[in-house]
């Protein structure tokens, strides 16, 4: 390719990702990440507004006192299709199989993952798994809660559960493919001069979250092959009336289910350090601190599932040690919000709306993270257990902590997946319409919970209508919040400004490659010569 | 360079590359399929340890001659796959594919026995479910051994169907001379994988088979 011709060809004209083919079949049978990436998007903001929509029927349910709206099993199945959709369809693809998908070749300067086919494999693996678990639902539903407790779910439920945990059963290699991909690639396929420690924080962060996934997802996995034969065949492994032990079925469930958390929320977190360090204009404060808090969560996270099961007849011995590990987590969790902060300290803010859901992530994640500690300590864990307490702190992690990031980095990269800009004040606008309507939703909850309402009711007593009535009046807010940027984003498709190669003048190789990326991602590979956020250096050569 | 390989992916800027990416990616694949036998392993730990005595009267019910048997025909199919990737290495296209027929033949022979094996539970009323008796104060306990013996060696028979699937593949392109002692990653990485399902048999036939034993 000349370069003398490339200054003259229109920015419209030129070749990229997007308009190389506009086929259905160049999207359905295409192996590139970026391509990929967007059929994730699309696919998980379809279950995001699925769970969303049990989530608005839930609140209807407690506006009032009684249970008037739905019958007690109708809630039941509510409840466990918001938590199922959300969790398996909905958080743990989000930022990994979108953003990370997206991002993680480009920011090692590679032209695609170690596997394109393989790649695209998982995304037809989530969405058969999808379509099943969808079809549990249309065809009545499951009322078991996402955990699937046994024997209630082996034996006595009427939900369509071996559907939906075919569904899950499935889902689960789309993340073990997912995490095995971003392994290789990330040993392999760095650029030339990108050592481990010049990779972007966003690249630590995906590295522990799919060793979580390839460690976790297989457990999940053959728990619920158990789980399905023994409702299916009745053949005993955890049900008491067939020889088993349920509890046995909650220590492998939590093996997973506990370490899926931190596959929600630490991809999350290498988003918000790209983001901090953006809008501040500054090295990120403790770079390897933050890089192996990322690695010690992950370690950690598989060591904690017993703190789910204070009150399951675990024995008084294991509840401390699973305590003490528990509180354990704070550490490397405290240290990168601790960073973070330390990052923003005599940095040149500006607040974009990507920074202020960075800036929401902090807020929240921090109260999440926090009131996890009560949920450690065993003594008061007895008290709280089952109420709205744990509902709120969960929400806090997964909704103030996980999408908000989820959002604040959509808005971050879709110049560069786009090639448009979004309007920018709509975005801070809704911003801060998701903050406020999500502090009136979830931190009720917390009062809720502490005064004894128990979570997964109908009904509840008189006294807690006007903390419910407050949370409800708060999802609708937050659901409001969430609606503006799905329409403006969409809107921006067409209309938005025409994005430049680096609007945000950040660092990182993926924002050396024009917006939004040709097909190879690179004409050239790049060679990096520097440090990661080296954005001072940047600043001094300006003025 | 003149000399990119056909098989060189264009994501990859070399040939070794993309074979040390396979590598680790079979790698790391073992080891989540480590950690889903790993569920199985757990609840079999948990429940020998709070029954033993009905699982060592589960297990005198298995037919260890013939379970001893398919364990020296898994061995040896490990050997004929080991030997079928020597012959990709050195580029012996004919040793290469009449090892890795070897090897389905062998895979083939273990299933055959195994039928036979379930065969007998399921005319001895030990398959888990609405049928199943067993001889005993606690045939609930047996039941749960049962229950794992089927879950476990089921789950193990069809990592050896996918992997027979996977040689058969392999005997038809190994045919057509699509590897070399350049490109041969295919061969190896269903070698690991055929190892691997190899080793888990090894864990299981002691486990299952052979306890309470030493005591005869």
């Amino acid at each position: 390719m000349s370069t003398r011709t490339a200054p003259i060809v229109p920015v419209e004209t030129r070749e990229h990702y997007l308009n190389v083919d506009y086929g259905v079949k160049s999207w359905l049978l295409t192996t590139d990440h970026k391509r990929i990436a967007i059929l994730y998007l699309a696919s998980i903001t379809l279950f995001f507004f699925v769970g969303g929509f049990f989530a608005v029927l839930i609140r209807l349910e407690l506006l009032t006192p009684q249970g008037d709206l739905f019958q007690a099993e109708t809630y039941n199945k509510l409840f466990t299709m918001h938590g199922v959709m959300m969790i398996f369809f909905f958080l743990i693809p989000s930022v990994p199989a979108v953003l990370g998908n997206f991002l993680v070749p480009m920011m090692i300067g590679a032209r695609d993952l170690a596997f394109p086919r393989i790649n695209l494999l998982s995304w037809y693996v989530y969405m058969i798994g999808a379509t099943l678990t969808f079809a549990a639902v249309v065809a009545g539903g499951v009322d078991t809660g996402w955990t699937f407790y046994t024997p209630y779910s082996s034996t006595y439920s009427n939900g369509n559960v071996i559907l939906a945990g075919v569904g899950i059963f499935i889902t689960g290699f789309s993340s073990i493919l997912t995490g095995l991909n971003f392994i290789v690639t990330i040993h392999k396929m760095r650029a030339p001069g990108l050592t481990w420690f010049r990779l972007p924080l966003f690249i630590w962060a995906h590295y522990a979250t799919s060793i979580i996934m390839i460690l976790g997802t297989p457990v999940i996995a053959i728990t619920l092959v158990l789980l399905v034969l023994e409702r299916g065949f009745h053949i005993g492994i955890f049900d008491p009336a067939l020889g088993g032990d349920p509890v046995l079925f909650q220590h492998l469930f939590w093996f997973y289910s506990h370490p899926a958390v931190y596959i929600m929320i630490l991809p999350g977190m290498g988003v918000i350090s790209e983001l901090i360090s953006c809008f501040s204009r500054k090295y990120v404060f403790g770079y390897h601190f933050v890089a192996f808090s990322s690695l010690a969560i992950a370690v950690i996270s598989f060591l904690v599932w017993g703190h789910h099961m204070f009150v399951s007849s675990q024995s008084v011995y294991a509840g401390m040690i699973f305590s003490i590990l528990s509180f354990l987590v704070a550490v490397p969790s405290a240290i990168k919000v601790f960073n973070w902060t330390a990052t923003l300290y005599k940095g040149s803010i500006s607040y974009q709306a990507p920074m202020l859901y960075a800036f929401g992530f902090i807020g929240l994640f921090t109260i999440g993270g926090l009131t996890g500690m009560f949920l450690a300590a065993i003594g008061l864990d007895v008290h709280v257990h089952d109420t709205y307490f744990i509902v709120a702190h969960f929400h806090y992690i997964m909704v103030g902590g996980a999408v908000m990031a989820y959002l604040g980095g959509i808005h971050f990269w879709w110049p560069k997946m786009t090639g448009r800009m979004y309007p920018e004040g709509w975005a801070r606008f809704s911003a801060l319409v998701v903050f406020i309507g999500f502090h009136l939703t979830f931190f009720p909850q917390f009062i809720l919970g502490y005064l004894g309402m128990p979570r997964r009711y109908h009904a509840y007593p008189e006294e807690f209508q006007v903390l419910n009535v407050m949370s409800s009046a708060g999802a609708s807010i937050l659901g409001v919040g969430y609606l503006i940027p799905m329409i403006y984003l969409i809107w921006s498709l067409k209309y938005g400004p025409i994005a430049s190669a680096n609007p945000w003048g950040a660092t990182g190789l993926e924002w050396q490659t024009p917006s939004p990326p040709p097909t190879v991602n690179f004409t050239e590979t790049p060679i990096v010569t520097e440090e990661p956020y080296h954005y001072s250096i940047r600043e001094i050569k300006v003025v | 360079m003149s000399e990119t390989h056909s098989a060189l992916a264009h994501h990859f800027d070399t040939i070794e590359q993309q074979r040390e990416a396979a590598t680790l990616g079979m790698w790391v694949f073992l080891v989540t399929e480590i950690m889903f036998f790993g569920g199985m392993f757990t609840a079999y730990v948990a429940y020998r340890a709070a029954y033993p005595g009905a699982f060592a009267a589960g297990s005198r019910h298995l037919d260890i001659a013939l379970g001893a048997i398919n364990t020296a025909v898994l061995i040896a199919s490990s050997l004929t796959m080991a030997l079928a990737v020597y012959g990709s290495q050195v580029g012996n296209r004919k040793m290469l594919v009449w090892f890795l027929i070897a090897t389905i033949l062998l895979g083939l022979v273990f299933l055959g026995i195994k039928t036979v094996e379930y065969h007998d539970k399921f005319e001895h009323h030990l398959v888990p479910g609405h049928s199943f008796s067993f001889p005993g104060s606690k045939p609930m306990n047996a039941q749960l051994f049962f229950s794992l013996y089927f879950a476990m060696t089921g789950m193990h028979a069809l990592h050896m169907i996918i992997g027979i699937g996977l040689l058969t593949v392999l005997v038809v392109q190994a045919s057509r001379g699509r590897f070399s002692p350049e490109y041969h990653s295919p061969v190896e990485m269903t070698g690991l994988y055929w190892h691997f399902v190899d080793i888990v048999w090894i864990f299981l036939f002691p486990l299952l088979y052979l306890i309470d034993r030493h005591t005869h």
